[in-house]
């Protein structure tokens, strides 16, 4: 990327709620079964139904719009988006216009050197469409023959959260869609899956010389439907726009599709008719005021969010700041994390372990930390069986792999396997006496000074207990009857 | 008063996806001049320290309970449908 111009990106993503029921019927919500089985007459639209909002669907949207320090608005209406596209029965969606649930909120992204300020400009409610499959043998759009509608997605409650117009490169990007998703998970109000779609992000980007403050001319980029997809598909699209200026040309306003495939994006449709959607207000729902006490009520419900949590951590536990973060940024880790303070005082060292062995093992076999065997009682009596020395780090190791897949206590797994550390030191001397006496030519060098030798005096001693000396009172006794 | 151009009506009428004639164009902007004419009678009305509303009824905040109810059979939601396939509603191409 040119140094001289500097990417604008407003990120536009959907959240589907999950709820019960749908937005406005009480169907229920589908998870990729046979299709059109869970509709009714007002999800499919038919005349004289009418829609009713779930009343449920309205917390879950202000708790998020709350969560992204949001103002809710007293007053708030839906609104029919006219357009004609055979994903909604109606020919139109009920969303919202004007009058949007929350506006005027941000949410602030470490980038690690800087914290950037993304402002959000509205959170509003609105209904999911059906899906839409292409019947043909590739199918894409453009070679099928007819296209099939389940609508057992339509009327989903969706929920649209706008930013401003303040993200500056393709990494700021993805990191607001990775802390605004972990944000989501911590409400509990959506399973924000990227793969099942249940989150989906679209991105306005253009590109402007550096330190102009002009807007360039935007284009649109749909399916950036991961992470990585996301930082790729602006990476190529701001690499595309900066070459169009620089051979002299202009940005067409369009929207443009990202190709996981090729890692491009290209023309979806020119926005010459430009999103004229005919707005106007729902008449077959009322008006909704949002009295204080109701704000109050899902502000309570509102749990501690990953940025508090994770400078508590550094503040109550003395946790390094990449520590608490990790921790902080994921639920359950979080929880296990703080189950296990109670039992046992030294949470560096439960950091420690999570963080590293558990969290291997948990990554090799595709689990989350809610799933594993190992409670946090038996996690906790393990360190102290380390710090009473009665096992070493390596042998902790093997104990607590044992612990992981059968759930075990640590106790009962170190005498059953008779693991011990050994810390007699009348049994250490005698086994030390034998390697001496074994091995002359490395005792002859570390008389001479060579201190390495001492190494191989030691692994000695831990091959002839299988590893259960107490390595510190090893070390410590050798050197007594070398010198 | 022309309160509607030909260019609005052939506008409004690309987004409703509907195909006129020019012959036809110029009597249906002249029928919604006279609507809209009839329509703005209500800027006549005093409407000093009225709240603006987007609903004709007096009522707020009808909401439904977060509970499943039964949805239709398949076979009864696809028996609208003017075509189905693969348990969906078949519709035509999209370009």
């Amino acid at each position: 990327m040119k140094n001289e111009y500097e990417p604008v990106i407003g990120l536009e993503t959907h959240v589907e709620l999950y709820t019960n029921t749908k937005m406005f019927c009480g169907c229920r919500l589908s998870f990729g079964e046979e299709k059109n089985i869970y509709t009714c007459p007002v999800c499919l639209g038919h005349p004289g139904s009418l829609p009713v909002i779930n009343k449920k669907a309205i917390e879950y949207a202000a708790k998020i719009a709350l969560a992204l320090n949001c103002k809710i608005r007293k007053y708030t209406i839906f609104h029919r988006k006219n357009y004609f596209y055979p994903d909604m029965p109606k020919n139109y969606q009920i969303s919202q216009y004007d009058l949007p649930l929350g506006v005027g909120g941000y949410l602030d992204i470490d980038i690690g050197s800087y914290i950037r300020r993304v402002g959000i400009t509205r959170v509003h409610m609105e209904e999911d469409t059906g899906k839409l499959l292409h019947k043909g043998i590739t199918g894409r759009i453009s070679e099928s023959e007819a296209s099939i509608v389940d609508f057992n997605r339509a009327g989903t409650p969706l929920i649209e959260v706008v930013t401003e117009p303040d993200i500056r490169s393709p990494e700021e990007a993805k990191e607001y869609m990775i802390v605004l998703r972990n944000l989501i998970l911590f409400l509990d109000v959506s399973d924000c899956s990227m793969e099942e779609g249940s989150l989906r992000c679209d991105a306005n980007v253009s590109v402007r010389k550096t330190g102009e403050d002009k807007i360039g001319t935007k284009t649109e980029i749909k399916n950036l439907n991961s992470f990585k997809f996301l930082q790729k598909g602006l990476e190529y699209e701001v690499k595309r726009q900066i070459k169009v200026l620089e051979a002299g040309g202009g940005i067409i306003q369009q929207t443009r599709h990202y190709d996981s495939k090729t890692g491009t994006t290209k023309v979806l449709r020119s926005k010459e008719e430009a999103h004229d959607y005919r707005y106007f207000p729902e008449p077959d729902l009322v008006p909704i005021y949002i009295e204080d006490k109701m704000i109050e009520d899902i502000r309570k419900t509102i749990p501690e969010l990953p940025s508090a949590k994770a400078k508590r951590f550094e503040k109550q536990y003395g946790l390094p700041k990449y520590d608490s973060s990790f921790l902080a940024n994921n639920k359950s880790l979080a929880d296990y994390f703080e189950q296990c303070c109670r039992h046992y005082n030294n949470a560096k060292n439960i950091a420690k372990w999570i963080m590293g062995d558990f969290s291997a093992l948990l990554n090799k076999e595709k689990m989350t930390i809610k799933d594993s065997r190992v409670t946090p009682e038996n996690l906790c009596k393990m360190l102290e069986i380390i710090d009473k020395g009665k096992i070493n780090y390596k042998i902790a190791k093997s104990v607590f792999e044992e612990m992981f897949s059968t759930g075990k206590n640590p106790q009962k797994i170190i005498e059953d396997r008779g693991l011990e550390q050994i810390s007699d030191e009348g049994l250490l001397e005698a086994v030390i006496e034998e390697v001496i006496k074994d091995n002359p030519g490395p005792v002859k060098q570390f008389k001479e000074g060579k201190d390495k030798a001492i190494g191989f005096l030691i692994g000695r001693v831990m091959a002839k207990t299988k590893g259960k000396a107490n390595p510190g009172m090893v070390n410590e006794i050798i050197i007594k009857k070398l010198s | 008063m022309k309160r509607i151009s030909k260019d609005d009506v052939k506008h409004v009428a690309e987004l409703a996806e509907l195909k006129f004639g020019e012959k036809d164009i110029e009597k249906i902007t002249s029928q919604l001049d006279r609507i809209l004419d009839h329509v703005a009678n209500i800027n006549s009305v005093n409407t000093e320290g009225i709240q603006p509303t987007s609903h004709i009824l007096d009522i707020k905040n009808v909401f439904r309970e977060d509970m499943v109810e039964e949805s239709v059979t398949q076979e009864f939601a696809l028996k609208n449908a003017p075509d189905e396939a693969n348990d969906g509603f078949k519709v035509p191409k999209i370009d």
